[in-house]
């Protein structure tokens, strides 16, 4: 509550202040604002749907045997999954809060949200396209040794 | 305008997917079609909260950081500098990586080292402003700051490793990457 309400207040005199300042750019940001708040809705509706179903249907039990204990298979697995796809922040936490509440451990959680967030083997194509193959492969495949190293120290650290 | 429709429907197809599962589950396991739903109600009642604030946020970033400043101070000369303001505009940044690609092309095309932009897209990935505050609001302060603490110093090492990787290439008169 205190969080939410330390963020309405840092945006509200954010926005007071540009108003003062520009009311053009104000005006701007706050269709920026509107514009992508429009764009994350349908994604964020499904995912946090699939949030819904996955926390009904699979047991804690089950998700807590295989990253529960930290177990360098189910690291590898969730690393993985995190690998191929790549989520928004907005998704990724929620999702990775869910599984730490349904009982999966900090380091196989830590390196999930690392891979999620870094590497990102759907959107390879479009990098390549970008910066070609060669900074695509290496990218991708130096973010995903740093996040098992990251969640690995992350597991040991705050256990 | 049948466009139009057919891709809100291409967009909410997940949406729609999750929702006839979830009728699905009410009408065949009431006990866990309940559940389900309430579990994602509860989740979007809490995004609804707090999803506000974080776009006015980010659209008066995106608004008032000029551009032209930023394309000047990241050049092959900028040293410590150019890291650090490759680090602290894409912690302004909004949108998922994909979204910051066009961006990384276009700093690069205007001179900026190479190194600077995988360092740009890498924070632009991972410790973004806006996605620090959900990750504290999730996993807590002390996950949020040990990941940041970690995830730094391995952004900038990638960046060097990967303009070394990729102009040794270059020099020994393999193909230019870019």
């Amino acid at each position: 509550m205190l969080f939410n309400a330390v963020l309405y207040l840092l945006a509200g005199g954010a926005l007071l202040y540009s108003f003062c300042r520009d009311r053009q750019k104000t005006a701007r940001a706050l269709f920026l604002a509107g514009n992508s708040f429009l764009n994350i809705l349908p994604g964020l509706l499904g995912i946090l749907g699939m949030i819904g179903i996955m926390l009904a249907l699979v047991p804690p039990e089950v998700i807590a045997a295989l990253f529960g204990n930290d177990s360098p298979w189910g690291v590898l697995l969730i690393s993985l999954v995190g690998a191929v796809t790549l989520l928004p922040a907005f998704v990724a936490f929620p999702l990775a809060a869910s599984l730490v509440q349904a009982g999966a451990g900090l380091t196989a959680v830590a390196v999930f949200v690392t891979t999620l967030l870094m590497v990102g083997i759907v959107t390879a194509p479009l990098e390549i396209s970008f910066f070609g193959k060669k900074f695509t492969f290496w990218r991708n495949g130096l973010g995903f040794a740093l996040a098992l190293v990251i969640g690995a120290v992350m597991g040991a650290v705050l256990q | 305008m049948k466009a139009a429709v057919k891709t809100q429907l291409k967009r909410y197809s997940l949406f729609l997917a999750v929702l006839a599962a979830d009728l699905f589950l009410l009408w065949r396991y009431p006990a866990k079609g309940a559940l389900s739903v309430k579990s994602a109600l509860d989740y979007l009642a809490e995004m609804l909260l707090f999803l506000p604030p974080i776009f006015v946020l980010v659209g008066l970033l995106d608004v008032w950081v000029p551009r032209q400043i930023v394309e000047k101070n990241v050049g092959p000369e900028s040293g410590a500098r150019g890291v650090i303001i490759s680090i602290l505009v894409a912690t302004a940044a909004a949108g998922p990586l994909y979204a910051g690609f066009p961006v990384a092309a276009a700093l690069l095309k205007k001179g900026c080292r190479l190194a600077n932009a995988v360092i740009f897209l890498g924070t632009w990935a991972t410790i973004k402003i806006p996605m620090l505050i959900m990750e504290i609001k999730f996993m807590g302060p002390a996950f949020a700051l040990w990941r940041l603490v970690l995830t730094l110093p391995a952004i900038i090492g990638t960046g060097y490793l990967l303009e070394a990787i990729l102009q040794r290439k270059e020099a020994s008169g393999r193909s230019a990457p870019l």
